[in-house]
């Protein structure tokens, strides 16, 4: 009988982490900031080696809530120490609503075996219906940030029927065209703002406005991207709890099936249509919401945010971390997503490199960073 | 023989010109065990595809306790109360033997996506409810594999693979299980072992009916009531192993006439 695992490998990922993602947004110097690049690989490669990522995810898998605690602790830690700097505290909300969406893609992708194209046509979705509501409605933007995650979904079930009567490459084709069918149709379409985009208003909440500064006592004042920044955080941390119990549960099960054999899955009762559509939809709400939230802390959208590079990018999100590992798509969107702002070297060939860096993970370790580990339905479950 | 508990008239199954089965005809009664043979592209897996819903019949009736059931999709037939094993083996390689066992468990879980995801406790408990279950059925057939139910699939030898298949089937105590060609890919001893703990299952499952499609004779003769032999997607010949291994026709279906 094994003993289950202990709790500070944990503690010390989450510190490693936080500490790691601070310093990324800190450092200015290029030297140093691809010094710590590659320290960073270095460690990650040394912690594989000496088997440390195992116990890292064998003791959040068994401290599940600890786990969770610990990870938004590092993340307000990292918030708090950044609080008065505008462009580092964008980016960790960034990374935030890239996770969010890439948890939507793992539910699609990793765990029904529905490859979604258009991550960022989603994405796209969600953010250009916050501007639109925003300018031209009353409603509560709180609503409005829900009605950009369902009209998501909803456009997205347009696709399901072809989707459904087509497997593989063939339903992955019909994502990429209306990927790109979504990107010319905002170009083009001058209620939209066409090539220019629109602006969107600041976020309020019950009378509080995200976008007013925000007074520490009397000299400090934070940034105004706080607010933003604590938002989604919560919505990542809220995605990452419900995808993770979806995975363990029948539920997660049934998707595995679907995914892995669709005939045996229907053999056994299970209704093939019914979890894809689950995961298509569910997936793309996620993607909508995370865009709505952006847009509206960026304060612009425009068509050229939400490209067929984008979605390739919140897929390679998705297989570096490991496909089907909620936890690997955090260091894979850390990595996606301040790497290249933070380099500017790298910044105009940032597709071309991550082209090239999940060709090598896909050579080299095809599972991802963090590969998926067997399904724990609850904490000590491998005891049962 | 009690009354018909799958009953099934001029199944045909085309495929474009081909019709791989004609008129096919076959009764199975309670607690049956029935041999379906004859030479590789007669018909057998057909017949198991169109009974499972995978194939949709040109003509045709299947009737299960009395109720149609023809057409229907694969899922309706599960729930009906007909499970398979596949011949080309069809678990999910990259999940426990557990995993493996519940998609077989599909009718007997809750799958409401707000149970799932937030009463927490009730499903722990329908979870331990099941590892037991499935503990106690895979106990039956090997007890080593019995406690590697953790263990992801592609880590097992093809003799516990089959035994997975098999539990999968057996698990939501199906009223017919169909067997696809079990002793494909495995030696004669490990096809004698699988089979002795299916009799020992019929045993346990009183009204358990069976059809099993079977190259090894050995095999058919020992563990069948019954025999059916197709050749073209007809029978050809029907009764005990001894009696249509004597038959000319079976024997020139299997020879060649000459």
């Amino acid at each position: 009988m094994t003993r289950r695992a202990p709790a500070w490998p944990t503690v010390l990922a989450a510190a490693a982490g936080a500490a790691t993602v601070t310093l990324f947004l800190r450092l200015e110097a290029q030297w140093e900031i691809a010094l710590l690049a590659l320290m960073v690989v270095a460690a990650a490669l040394a912690a594989t080696r000496l088997g440390l990522l195992g116990r890292f995810e064998a003791s959040s898998a068994a401290h599940p809530r600890f786990a969770l605690g610990a990870t938004l602790a590092a993340a307000l830690a990292v918030t708090a120490l950044l609080h008065d700097s505008h462009f580092e505290l964008l980016m960790l909300a960034t990374v935030a609503l890239y996770v969010t969406a890439c948890l939507g893609l793992t539910l699609q992708l990793g765990y029904a075996g529905v490859v979604n194209f258009a991550g960022a046509a989603f994405f796209g979705i969600g953010a250009y219906t916050a501007a639109v509501l925003m300018t031209h409605s009353a409603l509560p933007h709180l609503l409005v940030l829900a009605l950009g995650g369902m009209l998501a979904g909803l456009i997205g079930s347009v696709l399901l029927l072809p989707m459904l009567r087509t497997r593989g490459h063939y339903a992955a084709l019909i994502t990429i065209a209306f990927g790109i069918l979504f990107r010319t149709f905002l170009e083009v379409n001058d209620t939209l703002g066409g090539p220019q985009g629109l602006k969107v208003p600041g976020l309020e909440v019950g009378g509080f406005s995200f976008n007013a500064p925000v007074f520490l006592g009397a000299q400090r004042e934070a940034s105004f991207y706080l607010g933003y920044t604590l938002l989604a955080l919560l919505l990542a941390a809220g995605t990452f709890v419900l995808v993770k119990r979806l995975e363990r549960s029948w539920v997660g099960l049934s998707l595995d099936a679907v995914r892995s054999d669709e005939t045996a899955a229907a053999a056994y009762g299970i209704d093939v249509a019914r979890w894809k559509i689950m995961a298509f939809t569910a997936g793309n709400v996620l993607a909508g919401l995370a865009g709505a939230l952006y847009a509206t802390m960026a304060g612009f959208v425009a068509p050229a945010s939400f490209t067929f590079g984008d979605s390739l990018l919140m897929l390679s999100i998705v297989l570096l971390g490991g496909s089907g590992n909620p936890l690997g798509v955090i260091p894979a969107a850390v990595l996606v997503v301040v790497l290249p702002e933070k380099l500017q070297v790298i910044q105009e060939y940032r597709l071309l490199l991550f082209a090239l860096l999940v060709i090598l993970i896909l050579r080299f370790r095809p599972d991802g960073l963090l590969p998926r580990r067997m399904r724990e339905y609850f904490p000590g479950w491998r005891q049962t | 023989m009690s009354a018909a508990l799958l009953a099934v008239e001029g199944l045909t199954v085309r495929f474009g010109g081909l019709t791989a089965l004609n008129a096919f005809g076959f009764t199975l009664g309670e607690s049956e065990m029935v041999g379906l043979i004859g030479p590789n592209g007669s018909g057998k897996t057909t017949f198991f595809n169109a009974l499972t819903g995978i194939y949709a019949p040109a003509a045709g009736r299947i009737r299960l306790k009395g109720r149609d059931v023809t057409g229907l999709a694969p899922q309706r037939v599960y729930a009906a109360g007909i499970t398979r094993t596949f011949q080309r083996l069809r678990l999910a390689l990259q999940l426990s033997v557990f995993d493996n066992l519940m998609i077989g468990n599909h009718r007997n879980l809750s799958h409401g996506i707000v149970g799932n995801l937030f009463l927490r406790g009730r499903l722990r408990h329908e979870i331990e409810e099941n590892v037991e279950k499935a503990r106690a059925l895979v106990e039956r057939f090997s007890p080593s594999l019995a406690r590697r139910l953790h263990q992801p699939v592609w880590q097992l030898p093809m003799i516990d693979r089959r035994r997975i298949e098999v539990c999968r089937a057996l698990i939501s105590d199906p009223a017919i299980l169909l067997l696809d060609e079990p002793s494909a890919g495995m030696t004669q001893e490990e096809t004698r072992a699988l089979m002795d703990d299916l009799m020992a299952s019929r045993q346990r499952s009183p009204g358990l009916a069976m059809v099993l499609i079977e190259h090894e004779m050995g095999v058919i003769e020992r563990v069948t009531d019954r025999c059916v032999v197709l050749n073209y997607g007809e029978t050809i010949a029907e009764g005990s192993y001894r009696q249509v291994a004597a038959d000319p026709k079976v024997r020139a279906a299997y020879l060649g006439e000459d």
